[in-house]
């Protein structure tokens, strides 16, 4: 069986993260800023007694960051645990196809969080790597 | 000490196996001096361990297989096969008599003789009937008791614990909020206690006798005492403490240097002690004790002491000290110039020590997991230093701060001072961008919290603080906050990259109600705000370093009571400071008392419960009993050398101190957790009261108020020891020791004797201390 996919809306795109990376999609209770952190650090929440790190998607992807919201998939990596906000969380799929590199320049921000697209349902969705968002622009700058 | 002899077993059996390698190796080549060292080592140990638990046959065997050994180590002896069959029988029967000593069983000791008669160079050929000795070995292992895990999984483990209890936390917090539910709540109950149970238990696996660090150190000393001619003594003292293995690991090599330190540098040659007139061997005492939370290790030697002096000339050559800062040093600043880097007073450089990278890098890895390094040093009598780490690197306790409307965490461990902004201590300057804080007459930078951190300041936000940061390995810095909340025990969790990545964090915990707290990095935060090391005062940096002079320093909480007097209370003593609503605070069975959470506290510092409003209250513990003492304001924090001239009398004052030249009232814990404390008192001084049999009314009144105060009844009989005797006015006196009987009527009018209303509490009181002193008198 082909790997789950979470659609999610980032930035105002459609996109897919890989399920098996996602572990729970949470609405967050309130956020505690991290002063001079990495501007896609949104700051700290809390989820059951853990400390999540909340990375804004958007900024991430040096598009801006979206304050107001609150909607998350929590990621486990490297030992921490983080919660990426996304504007809406839609569903989880199926993919019909094995994912396939895009031919095609993916644009500023995507390149560095993508490389290939899925298709699910009918609909194609770039398939986002969560580490990569988690990592921020400056990791892939260094 | 059955504990003992199961590490010792298990130590032996460790390096039984470590040995059948070597054991094999010079089976084959009976010259090889390396195996012949390890084997001898093993005996060696195996002797010395044995004298230490009165097991006299493992005794004899490893006496006299290390004897032979030793005969061939000095070459006076060839390692001939005979030797080598012979001594590997005693290391073999060593093995059996080990798993005997394990599995209880006894095994025949008519051939040890024989053994150790195998070993003597004349012996005849060897007994046969040992080599059978191994093949014999029972299967019959008892099921070990103790097994070796990886570190890595203990610390899974601990983590997981953590997070139980973060979440039973949150579960706490839920409960509190829903209608209450007993049933849940007694659930409840068991699940934290098992919680608890789990916690401390794991926690207790993490914890590693001393022992392993202090167990080096005999053969380093006997190595290093050697190589350098002095003859040292060591005493080692305070094994059996323990501390978190990752700390043993973290502390190991600092101790390692320090002891190396004392033997190059402290203790004299033997020729040179002579002259000093002390005995030709040096002594060095490594000794470790548990304070609190925190681990005591003290390494003291009676050596020549530091050279001040040496040390300021040589910092003076190296550019470090200018004349002037070197001429207003104290003692205490010049000794603490060894912690300085690139300087050693060693006139030579040995492979020892002496390299000039040495106390710098000790200090640095201390404070670094938390620790201090104190440094008391008296010329030609010796140099004593202390290590004072935390029990675990987990939990640390840390000061909530304010800060642009947000909460942050500082590690008590760096704090110096808390100020008072406006208050006389501390004055403020604008120099260029920079602004510099003077306390006392010391200048330090001065950084704001929300400015650095860039987040607005929040107008509403309490009085401003001023902490005084010592960071580990940097210069002391003013911390200017909006407001100082709580001194907590934090369980602190790593940070995300991302987080670190600011520079400013050291981790993140998570706060009573379930909000993420950021923990600052003293030394992170100076980096960041630019903080160099240069240009800042020196001799300032060194001051802290503390010295016998500030060992006796008690970090005090000063603070305002309601009535505006300026008080104090050791800093110890204050489990925590909280706002409490009028409405918990009631009188009750006699006295104020306060709700605090699920517990009832006296309440001590007020006359009556506040109208309305809120009253702040310091939680004051004794480790026992705890007890609430109300008050208006919290001044500062302070760590002063007292000189307290006694009050005139016993109360909850028990002197006056010049504190910052004011006036501050030192507040008397003992007397106010005797006054005020519900603990049981102390069994240990109790006085004896006899009272007469058969007396209802002193049976079930007069009895059990007796005993609230302390006293132990006995019944008064023919020449019953007490301390003070009772007796109903209205029976006739009996012989008794003067001044020692109290006599009690049950009428109101009596006049013309001595006795006393039964009901005139004041009066039995007052007659009851004044015999029961007599008694303890006379």
């Amino acid at each position: 069986m082909a790997e789950l996919l979470l659609i999610a809306r980032l930035a105002g795109r459609r996109v897919a993260f890989p399920a098996s990376a996602v572990e729970a999609v949470v609405e967050l209770e309130g956020l505690t800023p991290v002063p001079r952190a990495a501007a896609h650090v949104a700051g700290l929440s809390a989820l059951r007694s853990r400390v999540l790190t909340v990375i804004d998607g958007s900024a991430s992807l040096e598009f801006g960051g979206s304050s107001a919201l609150r909607e998350a998939i929590v990621v486990p990596s490297d030992g921490h645990t983080y919660a990426i906000l996304v504007e809406e969380v839609e569903d989880v799929v199926e993919p019909s196809a094995p994912a396939q590199p895009v031919k095609a320049p993916l644009g500023p921000g995507w390149d560095r969080v993508a490389s290939a697209m899925i298709e699910a349902e009918g609909e194609l969705y770039l398939l986002i790597d969560p580490h990569a968002l988690i990592a921020g622009p400056a990791a892939h700058a260094a | 000490m059955d504990e003992l002899i199961n590490d010792f077993i298990a130590e032996t059996r460790e390096m039984l196996q470590a040995l059948s390698g070597a054991i094999v190796a010079w089976e084959a080549h009976p010259g090889d001096a390396a195996r012949l060292d390890e084997i001898f080592r093993f005996v060696h140990t195996v002797k010395g361990n044995c004298g230490f638990f009165d097991l006299p046959r493992l005794a004899q065997l490893s006496h006299a297989a290390e004897g032979a050994l030793a005969e061939v180590r000095a070459g006076t002896r060839a390692a001939d096969t005979h030797l080598v069959n012979a001594v590997l029988a005693v290391i073999d029967r060593i093995g059996e008599l080990v798993q005997a000593l394990e599995t209880g069983e006894s095994i025949a000791s008519e051939d040890d003789e024989q053994l150790i008669a195998a070993l003597s160079p004349d012996a005849a050929a060897p007994a046969p009937a040992q080599e059978m000795g191994p093949a014999q070995e029972p299967e019959q292992r008892k099921s070990l008791r103790s097994i070796r895990l990886s570190v890595d999984l203990l610390d899974r483990m601990m983590s997981g614990v953590s997070d139980a209890v973060l979440a039973r936390n949150e579960l706490a917090r839920r409960l509190r909020d829903a209608p209450p539910d007993v049933e849940v709540e007694a659930a409840f109950e068991r699940v934290s206690q098992c919680i608890a149970e789990i916690r401390d238990s794991i926690t207790r696996t993490r914890m590693q006798r001393i022992d392993s660090l202090f167990a080096g150190l005999p053969r380093m000393v006997r190595d290093l005492a050697a190589e350098l001619g002095r003859q040292v003594r060591l005493e080692a003292d305070g094994g059996d403490v323990e501390l978190d293995r990752e700390m043993i690991e973290m502390i190991r090599d600092p101790l390692t240097h320090i002891v190396r330190n004392a033997i190059d540098h402290g203790i004299e040659r033997p020729e040179e002690r002579a002259k000093a007139g002390k005995p030709a061997a040096g002594t060095l005492k490594v000794s470790a004790r548990q304070a609190g939370n925190q681990i005591l290790i003290e390494v003291a030697d009676d050596g020549r002491g530091i050279d001040g002096e040496a040390l300021v000339r040589k910092a003076k050559a190296a550019g470090l000290v200018t004349g002037e800062q070197a001429e207003r040093m104290t003692g205490a600043q010049r000794n603490a110039l060894v912690f300085m880097p690139g300087l050693s007073t060693a006139g030579e450089v040995t492979a020892i020590s002496g390299r000039g990278v040495g106390m710098d890098v000790v200090r640095a890895n201390i404070e670094r997991i938390g620790g201090v390094v104190d440094l008391d040093s008296r010329a030609s009598q010796g140099v004593k230093l202390c290590i004072r780490v935390p029990l675990t690197l987990t939990i640390i306790p840390a000061l909530t701060v304010s800060a642009g409307g947000q909460v942050f965490a500082i590690p008590r461990s760096a704090i110096d001072e808390i100020l008072r902004v406006g208050g006389d201590a501390v004055s403020f300057d604008q120099v260029g961008e920079a602004r510099i804080a003077t306390v006392r007459g010391r200048r330090m930078p001065m950084l704001t919290l929300c400015e650095l951190l860039g987040l607005a300041p929040v107008a509403s936000e309490g009085e401003r603080r001023v902490i005084l940061m010592r960071p580990a390995g940097g210069d002391a810095y003013a911390l200017n906050v909006a407001a100082v909340h709580d001194h907590e025990e934090l369980v602190v969790k790593p940070a995300a990259p991302a987080v670190m990545a600011a520079g400013l964090y050291a981790g993140t915990t998570l706060a009573d109600d379930g909000s993420p707290i950021l923990l600052l990095d003293p030394s992170g935060v100076a980096k960041v705000a630019g903080l160099g090391s240069e240009e800042n005062d020196r001799a300032a940096l060194l001051a802290p370093a503390a010295t016998a002079e500030a060992a006796r320093e008690t970090s005090l909480l000063l603070f305002r009571t309601l009535d505006g007097a300026r008080r104090a209370v050791p800093v110890a003593l204050v489990e925590r400071i909280e706002d409490v609503p009028a409405a918990s605070i009631q009188r009750s069975a006699g006295r104020l008392r306060v709700v605090l959470g699920e517990a009832i506290l006296p309440l001590a510092g007020v006359e009556a419960a506040p109208e309305e409003g809120k009253l702040r209250i310091l939680r004051l513990t004794d480790g026992a009993a705890a007890l609430a003492y109300g008050f208006a304001e919290v001044i500062d924090i302070r760590a002063v050398a007292l000189d307290v001239q006694p009050a005139s009398a016993p109360g909850e004052v028990s002197g006056v101190a010049l504190i910052d030249g004011e006036q501050v009232e030192m507040l008397d814990p003992y007397w106010l957790f005797s006054a005020h404390g519900e603990a049981a008192p102390d069994r240990g001084v109790q006085p004896v009261c006899a009272l007469p049999e058969g007396d209802p009314w002193m049976e079930n009144m007069l009895r059990p108020m007796l005993e609230g105060l302390g006293y132990r009844i006995v019944a008064a009989r023919e020449g019953v020891e007490a301390d003070v005797v009772i007796q109903s006015a209205e029976s006739e006196p009996t012989e008794t020791k003067a001044g020692q009987v109290l006599r009690i009527r049950s009428h109101p009018d009596g006049e013309g004797d001595d006795s006393i209303y039964r009901y005139d509490r004041a009066g039995l009181l007052s007659a009851l201390a004044q015999r029961a002193k007599g008694g303890a008198n006379g």
